[in-house]
């Protein structure tokens, strides 16, 4: 069968030049479809499951490398993980954490000998490729490596201000049990109650203690202490327990690391 | 934030005992050199009396003058010290602008002058071997001589190290705001050529060339007018508002080819503002803004318009977009130098009279409004 790509781009000229460009240089990959938005580019690929994913980093609705993120997060067993490219204009942290971790990328504007060369490249790592469990660990740890270096650390914050209404609640970071992205809010969970910000979990975790809040999953940042326990499922998920709140959470593969015993 | 640049001394102490040394150190070479020539001319005028021989007025002179001039400066050292103590001790921030500053000259110089001259005396009458009249003894017509010149003397030098000092702060602070102005300039090179903004157009223009030449010819003008606006852009002088617009015009349209159908386009000029005079690119910053911060993350993309309407005696140009709005979780939170940028400059050119307005969801369509206002010509 021949391979199958993925295009994630969100400007329409780039976009149908790569499309253009892969089809005179690699006239068997069929693209499966092109996308111009982050959350588009994940879900097309779960549903999708091309071979090759091409992903612009930035693009609206969630970066390229958030897109790969929720992918590796969803991806079920039984079809091996896509290959992935990154392509970006400029982004020099990008291009180093790259560079670390050994992720194929692009740089914008793209010429015929680069992507030549990246189709070589891609060609081989299908020929040879390993065994899908073994594929989705790789590309699990080299996004632990992109997804750990992020941006400068912001100041500290110790208390969380939730607006309701004309109140602002005051909740000392130390008594929030864990955080839960919803939508374009965050859901502050307290053992006794919850209370919603309106912020971003990326705008709010760069301002959060690493050592005590981890997080667990794209949508979860929970604080360490307040597991009781984790239990590794069959799918390579693990499930937590909470001391002060009856709900389990769910840590994803790509955090599955962080729970082993000593 | 701050309207005006900051008086950045080189190195800002903040005590009075700081301020006060900072100022003797660094003018030293200018006001020694001062009180040479001062005690020269002094000996050569003493001289003219044909009262001693040269050297033993130049000794004197010097003697006096010196003693005078440490003392002084030994004292106004001493109260700016005792000014930081007594802040100190009254639980007070420590200032180096207090009184010590200023008006511990005065004190500084009566001790001086009190003291300063009958240590010199003492040295004086050592070196040379002759021997002085007291100077309490005032009938003495050369005690009155010495407190005479003494006197002039402390006053000539007041007054020629007041101008000394005043002169080097006035211009470490032109140089500080020369620096500042410097900077400013080169940040708002930085953020205007911002890097991803250029390679993705270039790697947009690359690509029309293969597929339509003509329309990468015109795009390629843009870029042009573009580069060519924001490297020369004075930032004092004023340019018409219809060039203003065909500035935000060539970005927009780079902007259109970019972003293709996500992004749409109203430039409103009344013809009967097109002559108005306006600052070089002060709507710039909003229209990039507009894009990276409201459009650019927005899935749907959206609409922006720049609009420009007379209301009283006011010209009112707003730049509005139906993007993705203040703070909902920007790719790329913005540091608010472009906003900044703009309130400073309408603040140097029009003082109160000029605002800037930012309004988040002006409507039910969402997104950013930013009303700039401005006092006619």
């Amino acid at each position: 069968m021949n391979p199958r790509a993925l295009i994630a781009e969100d400007e329409p000229l780039l976009a149908a030049h790569l499309q253009s460009e892969l089809a005179r240089l690699w006239p068997e990959l069929h693209i499966a479809a092109s996308v111009g938005d982050g959350q588009q580019a994940a879900t097309q690929a779960l549903a999708l499951r091309p071979e090759v994913c091409f992903f612009d980093i930035r693009m609206p609705g969630a970066s390229g490398l958030e897109a790969a993120q929720a992918m590796a997060e969803d991806w079920s067993e039984g079809t091996p993980f896509p290959l992935l490219v990154f392509v970006t204009a400029y982004d020099d942290y990008a291009l180093q954490a790259f560079a670390a971790q050994a992720v194929d990328y692009l740089v914008k504007p793209v010429d015929g000998a680069k992507l030549a060369a990246c189709v070589a490249r891609l060609k081989a790592a299908l020929a040879s490729r390993a065994p899908p469990a073994a594929a989705l660990e790789a590309t699990l740890a080299q996004l632990r490596g992109l997804l750990g270096n992020t941006a400068p650390v912001a100041p500290r914050l110790a208390v969380i201000q939730a607006q309701v209404g004309a109140v602002v609640h005051l909740v000392p970071v130390e008594d929030v049990i864990y955080f839960e992205a919803a939508d374009k809010y965050v859901r502050v969970i307290t053992a006794e109650r919850e209370h919603l910000i309106r912020l971003s979990l990326r705008e709010l975790l760069p301002q959060l203690d690493g050592q005590r809040f981890w997080q667990v999953h794209r949508g979860t940042v929970v604080q360490a202490s307040c597991i009781s326990s984790a239990r590794r499922e069959e799918s390579g998920k693990v499930t937590l327990h909470l001391r002060g709140r009856a709900e389990t959470l769910t840590a994803s593969r790509l955090y599955a690391h962080l729970f082993k015993g000593m | 934030m701050s309207l005006l640049p900051p008086k950045a001394d080189t190195a800002s102490p903040s005590t009075a005992l700081g301020v006060v040394w900072h100022k003797h150190r660094k003018n030293w070479r200018q006001t020694t050199l001062f009180m040479v020539l001062l005690c020269v001319c002094i000996a050569l005028v003493l001289n003219s009396f044909r009262l001693q021989r040269l050297g033993v007025h130049l000794v004197y002179s010097f003697c006096v003058g010196f003693s005078c001039w440490g003392i002084n400066n030994l004292a106004h050292l001493l109260l700016a010290w005792g000014g930081d103590r007594w802040r100190a001790a009254k639980g007070l921030a420590p200032s180096g602008r207090g009184w010590e500053h200023w008006r511990g000259v005065w004190p500084a110089l009566l001790l001086g002058f009190v003291f300063g001259p009958s240590l010199g005396l003492t040295i004086a009458d050592t070196i040379t071997g002759f021997k002085s009249a007291s100077l309490l003894d005032f009938d003495s017509s050369s005690t009155r001589f010495t407190l005479v010149i003494s006197l002039v003397g402390s006053l000539v030098a007041l007054w020629a190290i007041s101008n000394i000092q005043s002169l080097s702060s006035a211009r470490a602070e032109a140089e500080a705001a020369q620096r500042q102005a410097a900077e400013t300039q080169l940040r708002l090179l930085q953020s205007q050529l911002e890097p991803h903004m250029l390679f993705n157009t270039l790697a947009n223009l690359r690509v029309l060339i293969g597929l339509d030449a003509a329309r990468a010819q015109l795009m390629l003008d843009r870029l042009i007018s573009y580069l060519r606006a924001t490297l020369t852009a004075s930032r004092t002088a004023l340019h018409p508002l219809a060039t203003e617009f065909e500035r935000i015009g060539d970005y927009l349209a780079l902007m259109g080819v970019r972003m293709g159908p996500r992004l749409a386009v109203e430039l409103d000029l009344p013809a009967a503002l097109r002559e108005l005079p306006v600052p070089p690119l002060l709507l710039q910053p909003l229209v990039e803004n507009a894009i990276q911060h409201g459009l650019e993350p927005h899935v749907q993309g959206g609409r922006i318009s720049v609009r420009a309407h007379v209301q009283g005696q006011q010209l009112v140009l707003s730049v509005r977009d139906t993007g993705s709005g203040l703070r909902q979780g920007a790719a790329q939170p913005g540091t608010g130098f472009g906003l900044a940028q703009v309130r400073e400059r309408l603040t140097t050119l029009h003082g109160s009279r000029a605002s800037l307005v930012l309004t988040p969801e002006p409507d039910a369509e969402g997104g950013t409004l930013v009303t700039v206002t401005l006092p006619l010509p």
